[in-house]
């Protein structure tokens, strides 16, 4: 009888997570692609608007997906291999200023980047003068701010891993005649892959759903990401029209990251408790 | 004791010099050299020699730090730090220096251009001024005039610094100039293209200014207002505007100003509009009290609802828990930005599921209460997986003994949840639960995806019911109601000073970190 309850209980609950979800489902199936005319449930299969999302002039959602997975890949695997050299000194060597060095990380995950916001695009509008290449409008200046800050959010959790990875194992190497490099490269760093795979799964999706940086930062079309292209895209007038399209979109940008969210799983749980938050 | 890693290594068998070894030194070698050769031209173009003089000492004290064998820990952490410094500390440093500032639409120059500007921008044409035949060009990638006088038919070469003669021309039978030497004729669609490039700019004279009037006709004007640097004024229009430092405006003697001024410091006057000004600080206070009440709520609701579940899941002979937690993982794989938009449309009030579902015609997002209801709701939905994840995870680690003993001692499920489970769950979870506070207290995404602030009340279109600090912040900046760079920078000093009460409360409550000193 009990188990009946809680049975009820999370079944209301599965329901409430699920429910918007079956809804984008309907709306990209759903062969009118307006938002008026979607229901719930489809009422009739189509898969129209994911041809219109790719045959589109106006949005060019392809792009929008190269660039948000080039941008989501690059700076994930770049921002960790920064913060994992950083927690391997802190974790593994002793010199002065470690103490002060870890305090003021400490302090500065606790600010998030883009409360600078306004200054940030101060500072581009410079750039932009003197590298376009960097500037606003392309993917590298973009790259350059979120690898900003990649120190802050990730050294803690790293330096917490390689603090339970065996002090042995190393000086066994560097007995051995390893150098520092060859002991990070050879040894660390395959000991800690299964967690940097969901670090960087926990990173990728972050930033894949950044927005405000990149509001500001990109505004032609070909450059955008798909967090900032699909907001235009049902901006204003266009909210009804295009909410078939807006919803296939939606769904292709879901299908990688649920597959492999749903394989890491396992994996997931004990990232978080090491306490990563999803940005 | 463990022995230093350094001394070991230099006790230890002398090191050989691998090929690996040589590659790496001359890896970074290039790196720097071709950073240094791709950044140091165009700051020594611009002429930023401060810029010039950190690029060098930052380029050559990267190089040297890679060359030699010592200050290891450095090699490892001077990649990060130089972002860490580039992008987060400058930015945070230099948004503390433009709070003090004035900077925005209206000051963003120094004075010589705020005065530049209001000079060619008070040009009119005096009755029986000079004509010219116009043409456009482009000389290199600078938009120019060539200007043909009817009279004389002597060609001259405007620009926006200076007008000079330009001999070698051709000139055409309707005036129109065909080749110039060093400058390439646009055609008129081309010259159409660049409308209001060519409407923009304004050739100095010796007493005014020639502005494009179409694309084939230029006429001298004279600046209405004229600067007299004797009186530190501008004069003209019947009118005299003195400049104020303070301010940095021209004003009058009605107290009126122009519409032109200039970046000057204010010093704590955008600290203190905020704490003092009533319609400001007003909002301010409003604005600080629902998102305090936003994040504690995002918070506490994720937190509730998702341990609920998981405490459902967690027993033993619960089935399909597999199935289970996959549904209720979903919400938290989905792209965030792009579900935020969907729940916006859900709560549309003429077409939005959720008034068709229970037959309701409710404005939501219309409505300050409905509203704030709303943004919370959705941000439980995306929320609650994470909390769901994570008590799970902690469940798993509490032994289910202790439960049990508890209820041997005669303690309802109640009380052995209320006194057992709980204090032993926070044990594990307070310092995830302060990091999610600080994380929606600037939820940007949440609001800005969602009511994007709104609803607006009637005579203020700054500040709207559901607008969070970080949200106002950056419509004071980026909004439609002009730039307030200076302001918009005092209010996320503010969130700063509010962030870091927060972690140092954090810090106190949580000491678990300090055992990681050790």
């Amino acid at each position: 009888m009990k188990l009946a309850l809680r049975h009820v209980f999370v079944l209301v609950v599965c329901a409430f997570a699920v429910f918007p979800i079956l809804f984008v489902i309907s709306a990209a199936i759903n062969p009118l692609g307006t938002l008026a005319s979607t229901d719930l449930l489809p009422t009739q299969v189509s898969l129209g608007n994911f041809g219109d999302l790719f045959a589109s002039d106006v949005y060019p959602f392809g792009r929008w997906f190269l660039n948000s997975v080039a941008i989501a890949l690059l700076s994930s695997f770049a921002s960790l291999l920064l913060s994992m050299c950083a927690a391997y000194a802190f974790s593994r060597m002793r010199f002065a200023g470690r103490r002060a060095g870890l305090l003021a990380l400490l302090l500065i995950q606790m600010f998030p980047q883009f409360l600078a916001i306004v200054t940030i695009f101060m500072i581009f509008t410079r750039v932009t003068e003197l590298y376009p290449a960097f500037g606003f409008d392309t993917v590298w200046g973009l790259m350059l701010l979120y690898l900003g800050g990649a120190l802050g959010v990730n050294t803690w959790l790293m330096k917490g891993f390689l603090d339970t990875v065996p002090k042995e194992l190393d000086e066994a190497a560097t007995v051995d005649g390893a150098t520092h490099a060859q002991i990070f490269w050879r040894i660390i760093m395959p000991l800690v892959t299964p967690i940097l795979a969901v670090t960087s799964l926990l990173a990728f999706i972050g930033i894949m759903s950044e927005f405000l940086m990149a509001s500001v930062f990109l505004r032609d079309p070909e450059s955008k990401t798909l967090a900032v292209g699909m907001y235009g895209m049902i901006a204003g007038d266009q909210r009804n029209a295009n909410f078939g399209m807006f919803a296939a979109g939606t769904l292709l940008t879901a299908i990688p990251t649920v597959g492999v969210f749903l394989w890491l799983q396992k994996y997931i749980v004990s990232g978080l408790t090491a306490g990563a938050v999803k940005g | 004791m463990a022995p230093d890693a350094r001394e070991t290594a230099r006790r230890g068998p002398r090191r050989t010099v691998t090929t690996a070894f040589v590659v790496s030194r001359i890896a970074v070698l290039a790196v720097a050299a071709a950073f240094l050769l791709y950044a140091a031209p165009p700051l020594a173009a611009a002429g930023s020699w401060t810029g010039l003089g950190v690029l060098g000492a930052a380029t050559a004290v990267i190089g040297y730090l890679y060359l030699t064998p010592r200050h290891i820990p450095a090699k490892y952490l001077v990649p990060g730090t130089v972002f860490l410094i580039a992008f987060q500390i400058f930015p945070v440093l230099y948004t503390v220096s433009t709070a003090f500032t004035n900077f925005g639409d209206g000051h963003r120059g120094d004075k010589q251009a705020a005065v530049t500007a209001i000079e060619t921008g008070s040009v009119r044409q005096a009755p029986g001024s000079p004509e010219y035949d116009l043409t456009v060009g482009l000389r290199g990638q600078e938009l120019v005039f060539l200007l043909v006088d009817p009279d004389t038919e002597q060609v001259r070469l405007g620009t926006a610094d200076s007008l000079s003669p330009l001999p070698g021309a051709q000139v055409g039978v309707t005036g129109k100039v065909l080749r110039a030497p060093g400058v390439t004729v646009l055609t008129t669609p081309q010259a159409a293209a660049r409308g209001p490039e060519i409407s923009a700019l304004s050739v100095p004279t010796p007493d005014g200014a020639i502005k494009a009037n179409g694309l084939s006709r230029a006429v001298e004007g004279k600046a209405a207002l004229v600067y007299d640097a004797g009186c530190d004024c501008v004069r003209g229009d019947a009118d005299t505007w003195t400049a104020d430092d303070g301010q940095g405006y021209f004003v009058n003697a009605a107290g009126e100003h122009l519409a032109q001024g200039w970046q000057v410091d204010v010093g704590f006057d955008n600290f203190a509009q905020v704490l003092t000004n009533p319609t400001i600080s007003g909002y301010f206070l409003g604005v600080f009290g629902w998102n305090t009440g936003f994040a504690l709520a995002s918070v506490g609701g994720t937190f509730a609802l998702g341990m609920a579940v998981a405490l459902a899941l967690h027993h033993p002979r619960m089935r399909g828990t597999t199935v289970y937690r996959i549904a209720l993982i979903l919400p938290y794989a989905m792209p965030s930005f792009a579900m935020l938009l969907v729940w916006r449309d859900l709560f549309n009030r003429d077409f939005g599921l959720i008034n068709q579902f229970f037959g309701l015609n409710v404005d939501w997002m219309g409505q300050p209460g409905t509203a704030r209801l709303a943004v919370i709701l959705v941000n439980l939905w995306l929320g609650f997986p994470y909390m769901f994840l994570v008590t799970t995870g902690a469940l798993q680690a509490i032994p289910r003994e202790l439960t049990e003993a508890a209820s041997i001692d005669g303690a309802t499920p109640w009380q052995g949840f209320r006194r057992v489970t709980l204090p032993l769950l926070l044990v594990a979870l307070t310092p995830l639960l302060i990091s999610s506070f600080a994380f929606n207290f600037n939820n940007f995404n949440a609001i800005a995806l969602t009511s994007e602030g709104g609803p607006f009340p009637a005579e203020n279109s700054q500040v709207g019911a559901t607008d969070l600090l970080i949200t106002y912040t950056f419509r004071l900046a980026f909004g439609t109601g002009g730039a307030q760079f200076g302001f918009a920078a005092a209010i996320s000093v503010f969130i700063f000073a509010i962030v870091a009460v927060i972690s140092a409360v954090a810090f106190r409550r949580t000491r678990r970190q300090e055992e990681v000193y050790a």
